[in-house]
């Protein structure tokens, strides 16, 4: 992917872009809001990450707002210190895609900018989802592993539907929540791992390779082969 | 050389001048005046209605009589001609018993023809109608008067002695004047009473806000039994001064809570960080260090983030998000979100709630403040027990109730737990951050509701009200 870093803080950014650089992404960065929005609008980026508070009279809201206005549909992930939960809504009021409090861990910034920069591609209206020998019927609602129908809840379904959609990308437990049940809250406990644990037992435990990963420190992967 | 004092006559008179426009700014003065004024205009009209009902009404039949008089001696004069009109007004000055009807006809060259009247007045020839002095007889007096100018030059003038009437009418002109004048003396007394009574009452009002801006946060205006304005300001005044000690309270709590409950964690990172630098070098043992360390340190920023949550939601600076919430909905996706949970414990969870039961609020932390009543259900019951979340609207209002067949809290404890980082004796060795509690009371709150813990024999009902 090619992603744009705007922030200004060098220790961040430099800690950002090491890290995308690394997962094997191109990443330019700008450290103020004028060069950000330049770059943002004369060139092609798959994600851009974009600081609240930037220096250079443009802050993350007002530069969202402008690049919006030329019809530049590029998502963004919002990056900010500002974690009230208005802020949160201001963000995305604002055209922001998705919203990321400071600090936050890198493996769940990565796992956003893959889900938002895939959102682009993945428009066109499917009816079925295939990861290795599983197979969901979106029009149906049926989940069938080598051909062996799976008794599924409706709440089950949806939670597997994501994985499947975001087949080998790591999912990380907000996401989920945030994707399946559409809430934005904190669940104190590990309520995702249960549901988790509950789909593993219908879809992997019966099969010879299991297609639900965990993935330390960050979430979940859904996966084929290795 | 000046003396030395001017400068400090200057300051004085200039404090003076300040003290003038203060008044002359404050609220009471001008309620003052505009109740001087209101009161004098409403006066005035008063006034000038008695004048035009009792003088006015002299003037008014005066001049009748005489318009009267005037069309009946044209009438004459048609009929008769000049010998017809003098006849006539010999008559009527002979018929006029009171001597109070006065004539004068005079030719073009100014001579009198007929009358009463020694000569014609010197009056200006264009007017009509006349006050004027006249000699009648040797005797002077007033007359009202109106002039007619007949063809051929004839100019006739026809009045009414006005004497008496013009007496009293100046007597009640006097009276009317006199009442007037007590009339201002009164509005102004008047106003300066309103501007007093004003000023006592707002004194409590200001005199509380001094103690409070001194740091006395407890004290509160007095409120009467009258339920009038002021009444109503003291008591708005009153809810705004609980609202700001409890933030500030608030404010208070959170710094201890920061100071204790913060301190222990980034104690601890600090010193596994130290220690891991003070070992020789080992990759894998570094990396443990490492990791377990950002897993403090997550734990730290839960902590924080909690914290903040909850000082903003009681700020109150949230209502932005309410909507329409369907709580139906929203419990069951509670229920479904942690009975998974509850299965894994062996407990059986189950919903009861009407369909379509719809509140007013924030979507996002109703869930919050239901899913954390139910994350301590889950936590606090043992295996084979049950928990129950309902819904129900009760009035205008929802209430939501956690009931779990646990361990229950003892009743010393329910006021407590709400507390920041209250944590009861059995809690303390299940993992949790004592603000889970104190969440939900904020969300209550935020949404005018309340939380309240009842016991449910066995176990404990938390009741939350929106």
């Amino acid at each position: 992917m090619r992603l744009l870093l705007i922030e200004d803080d060098a220790d961040v950014s430099r800690f950002i872009v090491k890290g995308l650089r690394e997962s094997g992404h191109t990443v330019e960065h700008a450290d103020n809001g004028r060069d950000g929005l330049f770059l943002a609008a004369s060139e092609n980026f798959d994600a851009i990450v974009l600081d609240r508070m930037l220096p250079g009279g443009m802050d993350g809201l007002k530069l969202l707002e402008t690049l919006r206005a030329t019809g530049n549909r590029t998502p963004v992930l919002f990056l900010s210190a500002l974690a009230e939960l208005d802020d949160r809504v201001k963000g995305l009021k604002a055209g922001g895609d998705d919203y990321l409090a400071k600090p936050f861990a890198y493996a769940e910034l990565l796992a956003r900018l893959e889900a938002l920069a895939r959102r682009g591609q993945s428009d066109a209206p499917t009816t079925k989802l295939r990861v290795a020998d599983l197979e969901m019927d979106l029009l149906a609602r049926t989940v069938r592993r080598a051909g062996r129908l799976i008794e599924v809840q409706p709440r089950e379904f949806r939670l597997l539907e994501y994985l499947m959609r975001h087949a080998g990308q790591v999912v990380t437990r907000t996401m989920l929540l945030e994707a399946v049940w559409d809430y934005h809250f904190d669940p104190q406990t590990n309520v995702i791992d249960v549901h988790i644990s509950r789909l593993r037992q219908k879809i992997d435990k019966d099969f010879g390779t299991p297609l639900i990963h965990t993935v330390r420190n960050a979430g979940y992967i859904m996966r084929g082969e290795i | 050389m000046p003396p030395p004092t001017v400068p400090h006559l200057d300051l004085q008179d200039r404090a003076e001048d300040s003290t003038v426009l203060r008044v002359l700014r404050s609220t009471g003065f001008r309620l003052a005046v505009l109740h001087t004024a209101v009161f004098i205009v409403s006066a005035m009209a008063l006034v000038a209605f008695i004048y035009w009902a009792t003088a006015g009404a002299v003037n008014r039949q005066i001049d009748a009589a005489i318009r009267a008089d005037v069309l009946a001696l044209a009438d004459r004069y048609r009929e008769g001609g000049h010998a017809g009109l003098v006849e006539a007004i010999e008559r009527r000055i002979t018929e006029d018993a009171d001597n109070e009807a006065m004539y004068i006809l005079i030719d073009s060259d100014g001579r009198r023809v007929a009358g009463n009247v020694d000569r014609w007045p010197a009056i200006v020839p264009g007017e009509e109608w006349f006050e004027l002095q006249l000699e009648r007889g040797g005797d002077r007096s007033v007359a009202r008067a109106y002039q007619f100018l007949m063809p051929g030059g004839y100019r006739l003038l026809v009045g009414r002695d006005a004497q008496e009437r013009i007496r009293l009418r100046d007597l009640i002109v006097d009276a009317l004047l006199w009442a007037m004048a007590m009339i201002m003396v009164f509005a102004v007394l008047g106003g300066v009473l309103v501007r007093r009574m004003l000023l006592k009452r707002m004194q409590d009002v200001s005199e509380t806000a001094m103690t409070i801006s001194q740091g006395n946060l407890s004290r509160r205006v007095a409120t009467g039994e009258r339920g009038d304005e002021f009444d109503m300001l003291g008591r708005t005044v009153n809810r705004m001064l609980d609202q700001i000690e409890r933030l500030m309270n608030g404010v208070r709590e959170v710094s201890n809570a920061i100071a204790h409950d913060l301190r222990t964690p980034i104690a601890r990172v600090r010193a596994r960080l130290e220690e891991g630098l003070r070992q020789p070098p080992d990759a894998a043992a570094d990396r443990a260090t490492l990791e377990r360390t950002i897993a403090e340190l997550d734990n730290v920023i839960a902590i924080f983030q909690a914290l903040l949550r909850i000082a903003e939601i009681e700020a109150g600076a949230r209502r932005a998000a309410f909507a329409t919430v369907d709580l139906s909905r929203l419990l069951a996706d509670a229920v479904e979100i942690y009975s998974a949970s509850a299965e894994e414990k062996g407990q059986r969870m189950s919903l009861e709630v009407p369909a379509g039961l719809r509140i007013v609020g924030d979507r996002d932390l109703i869930l919050q403040a239901v899913a954390n009543l139910l994350d301590n259900a889950v936590k606090y019951t043992p295996g084979g027990g049950s928990i129950l979340l309902s819904g129900r609207a009760l009035g205008g209002e929802a209430e939501i109730i956690v009931a779990d067949t646990g361990q229950g809290l003892p009743e010393a404890e329910r006021a407590r737990v709400t507390e920041r980082f209250y944590r009861t004796e059995q809690s303390r060795s299940t993992p949790g951050s004592g603000l889970g509690l104190a969440l939900v009371q904020a969300v209550a709150q935020l949404h005018n509701g309340s939380l309240r813990f009842e016991d449910n024999a066995p176990g404990l009902r938390a009741v939350l009200t929106l």
